[in-house]
């Protein structure tokens, strides 16, 4: 038996204040006073009822690395951030690159019930960049892969991008590209301009993320593939992703919590938190990403969250690991940098944040938002409250957040994910309940959502 | 002056007073007993995780001139090449009492890793790191280039009005960013010479003037040319075709040499490629300051550590 849920009075993205009833996983009925005995009734006075959140770019790095995060780990980060739906990227140990690790990764999600867990697939095999991996078989598999990427590395050789693209496109799926020309990228390890010629670190530069995007958007309309850029980071790609869709060309772009907020001018004092690939850019990279986004240039905002163990960031800075998490704080620092600033509004976040990437991701459930019939997986966000960010409001493995000790606005406090909760009054709801009521919304038959 | 991280951070004020300091412990190296009881009792760590002999041995005599305990600590075959972290070697030395650790290393930033992390409380010396600055090398040079315009006179005088010229791998070089920085505090005018591909991007934005031909920029009769260390394996990076080519087009030859004006000095932080960057006759001729800069790169350590040791430094 699934719980019954009854929102009192909480405000949807188009600022009208409702109730809303949960039953059976799905939302059963919308409106003022809602009559109806629940199971649960929270008050949604001052709340915003957001989509469940769902992240195209999240690195679990189970397994293999489950001294950075685990699928459990992940799932509970991504909950307390409200999410319901992640999509794991392929760069594990072994690398996501057959139908049996997918299909693993994506049952340990399920088993854990905090969010769904879709697994991304490596394009080429080991990510090594040479031949392309099981692509169909993943895509067949239970796991049913439809986004294929070697986040991480990007597929730089031209040939296998063409071949990848046209691959995919046989299969309904997508190349999400980490753009970035390795050559250019040598011993990369900040942004190049004039600050790294400053502090002699050697220069990752914008060319070397733009002309992969060059080629990949003329490579996707020369094959009629569907293509997807990664953690656009920027001005001269917000250009490029521009130009491509005046043309007509099938591409879609994210952009990264950290790159809507933060700026290369962290790198100062050598502080490892901020080193990121791709690396912050200038005032000016952040100001076009945050336009991109309001027009429509960029599609999504995705949190590229990168745990990394402890040892990993306290150390030099070109000793250490590339990556930031990010889970935890996306809602709060999308508020800080594009919805506090009057750039989108909360219809804009449930669109940039729950809808398009599930569309891309081919995540089904997501497309009407909060509506009557649909799945019951949002989430209530407080946007009036600030605090200060600490170590103690993570809930992965990993502390390497570059906004540890700043303030930023908004709390999420509670999250549904298909009709159960796994946030509640601000804080996770325990394993085994959670766990418990993923069993009996399976055994309930309502199906995957 | 708690720690000695970049030149950047250095006011003018505060540079002078380090020049006049060693001038000071330039006058302990003329005495009979070249030594003075000023750091008994201190420990200081050379941890090195870069070979540099000239470096390490320039900071251990100055150490040892002020009466300082010495440990040298050289990563290579040590601990650290078995994977030790920064951090455990730092804690390490925290440990055994060092009160200042003068740090070489590959990586842009280390020092200022270790200075803000509170794994240990010692001063730190910036002695090379990476990329990003090398502030001792800049202060000898400085020190070199005023005792050559002042001789004895050279306390409280600053560079106002010197013409200096850097020349080389300006994009690898954390010399000349140690240079630009704190030759252009002290008043003086920095012109950077180099190919293209060994000029930083963004090197517009710095306080120097930016040339890609050599006898133009010697033409302007700089006071100053300082010529830099060009690292063999750049040639394989592409920086440029030949070192046949570079020595042609950026070297400083018996031709330019003779070009320089009178009283004008070339530098060299060394060790030298003679015959590439510079020839036999530039690097022996009287204009040359490489000797002394190796000398004058004592009393700066000595200044240096007496500094940031002694707990009265910098703040007069």
């Amino acid at each position: 038996m699934t719980e019954t849920i009854l929102v009192r009075a909480v405000t949807l993205v188009d600022g009208t204040s409702t109730d809303i009833l949960v039953r059976d996983s799905r939302i059963a009925e919308l409106g003022r006073a809602i009559f109806a005995s629940a199971d649960r009734l929270i008050d949604g006075a001052g709340l915003i009822a957001l989509p469940g959140l769902v992240d195209l770019h999240t690195h679990l790095r189970e397994p293999g690395f489950e001294q950075s995060e685990t699928i459990f780990s992940g799932s509970r980060a991504a909950a307390i951030g409200g999410f319901t739906a992640v999509h794991a990227m392929a760069n594990t140990s072994p690398v996501a690159d057959t139908a049996g690790v997918v299909e693993q990764v994506m049952s340990l999600g399920d088993r854990h019930g905090y969010v769904t867990v879709r697994p991304i697939g490596a394009v080429t095999r080991g990510l090594e960049g040479q031949q392309l991996s099981e692509i169909g078989a993943m895509a067949n598999s239970r796991a049913q892969v439809r986004v294929f990427s070697d986040d991480g590395k990007c597929v730089s050789d031209a040939l296998l991008m063409r071949r990848a693209l046209e691959y995919v496109k046989t299969f309904g799926g997508v190349i999400a590209q980490h753009a970035q020309e390795p050559r250019l990228t040598e011993g990369a390890q900040m942004n190049e301009g004039s600050l790294s010629g400053e502090l002699g670190l050697a220069g990752w530069p914008a060319v070397a993320e733009e002309a992969i995007i060059a080629r990949d958007v003329l490579l996707a309309q020369h094959v009629g593939a569907r293509l997807h850029v990664c953690h656009l980071s920027t001005a001269g790609s917000v250009e490029v992703v521009r130009w491509a869709k005046a043309r007509g060309i099938d591409v879609t772009a994210e952009v990264t919590p950290h790159h809507l907020l933060l700026t290369e001018q962290l790198a100062v004092g050598y502080d490892s938190r901020y080193k990121v690939n791709p690396p912050l850019r200038r005032d000016e990279d952040v100001r076009a990403v945050r336009e991109g986004l309001a027009d429509g240039t960029i599609d999504i905002i995705a949190t590229d969250h990168a745990p990394h163990p402890v040892e990993a960031k306290d150390c030099e800075w070109e000793a250490a690991a590339f990556g930031m998490v990010g889970l935890e704080s996306a809602l709060s620092v999308v508020q800080a940098s594009v919805v506090d600033t009057g750039l989108l509004d909360w219809a804009d976040i449930a669109r940039v944040f729950s809808k398009t990437p599930a569309a891309i991701g081919q995540l089904a459930g997501y497309a009407q938002g909060i509506a009557v019939g649909a799945p019951a997986s949002f989430t209530l966000y407080d946007p009036s409250v600030s605090r200060v960010f600490e170590a103690t409001q993570l809930r992965g493995k990993g502390v390497n957040s570059p906004y540890l000790s700043t303030t930023l606005p908004g709390r999420i406090m509670a999250t549904f994910h298909r009709g159960y909760a796994t946030v509640l009054d601000g804080e996770l709801v325990d394993a085994e309940t959670v766990a418990a009521a993923a069993r009996a919304h399976d055994q309930a038959g309502v199906g995957r959502g | 002056m708690r720690h000695l991280l970049s030149t950047r951070d250095l006011s003018r004020d505060e540079t002078i007073t380090i020049l006049d300091v060693a001038e000071d412990m330039a006058d302990v190296a003329e005495r009979e007993v070249r030594k003075v009881p000023a750091l008994r009792g201190k420990t200081v760590v050379n941890l090195f995780f870069e070979d540099s002999t000239r470096t390490r041995i320039s900071f251990e005599a100055a150490a040892k001139r002020l009466s300082a305990d010495v440990i040298n600590f050289s990563a290579k075959g040590s601990s650290v090449s078995k994977g030790e972290s920064l951090k455990d070697t730092a804690q390490t030395l925290a440990a055994i009492g060092a009160d200042a650790v003068v740090i070489r290393h590959g990586a842009s930033g280390a020092p200022h890793v270790l200075a803000n992390s509170g794994w240990i409380d010692a001063a730190i010396v910036n002695a090379g790191d990476g990329t990003h600055e090398h502030p001792t090398q800049a202060l000898l040079d400085a020190f070199t280039i005023r005792r050559r315009l002042h001789g004895a006179d050279s306390r409280g005088h600053d560079l106002d009005g010197v013409s200096v010229t850097i020349v080389g791998d300006i994009l690898h070089s954390r010399v000349a960013r140690s240079n630009a920085w704190l030759l252009t505090t002290l008043g003086a005018s920095v012109t950077f010479v180099a190919p293209a591909t060994l000029l930083p991007i963004g090197v517009e934005n710095w306080p120097v003037e930016v040339r890609y031909d050599l006898d133009i920029a010697l033409a302007a009769k700089p006071d100053v040319v300082m010529m830099l260390r060009i690292q063999g394996e750049r040639m394989h990076a592409a920086f440029f075709p030949s070192a046949r080519e570079y020595s042609r087009i950026w070297g400083l030859d018996d031709e330019r040499l003779a070009v320089l004006a009178a009283d004008s000095i070339v530098m060299h932080p060394g060790p030298m490629n003679r015959g590439l960057e510079i020839s036999a006759a530039a690097a022996d001729s009287p204009r040359s300051t490489v000797r002394e800069q190796v000398a004058n790169g004592v009393s700066i350590r000595m200044a240096v550590l007496y500094l940031t040791l002694s707990g009265e430094g910098g703040k007069q």
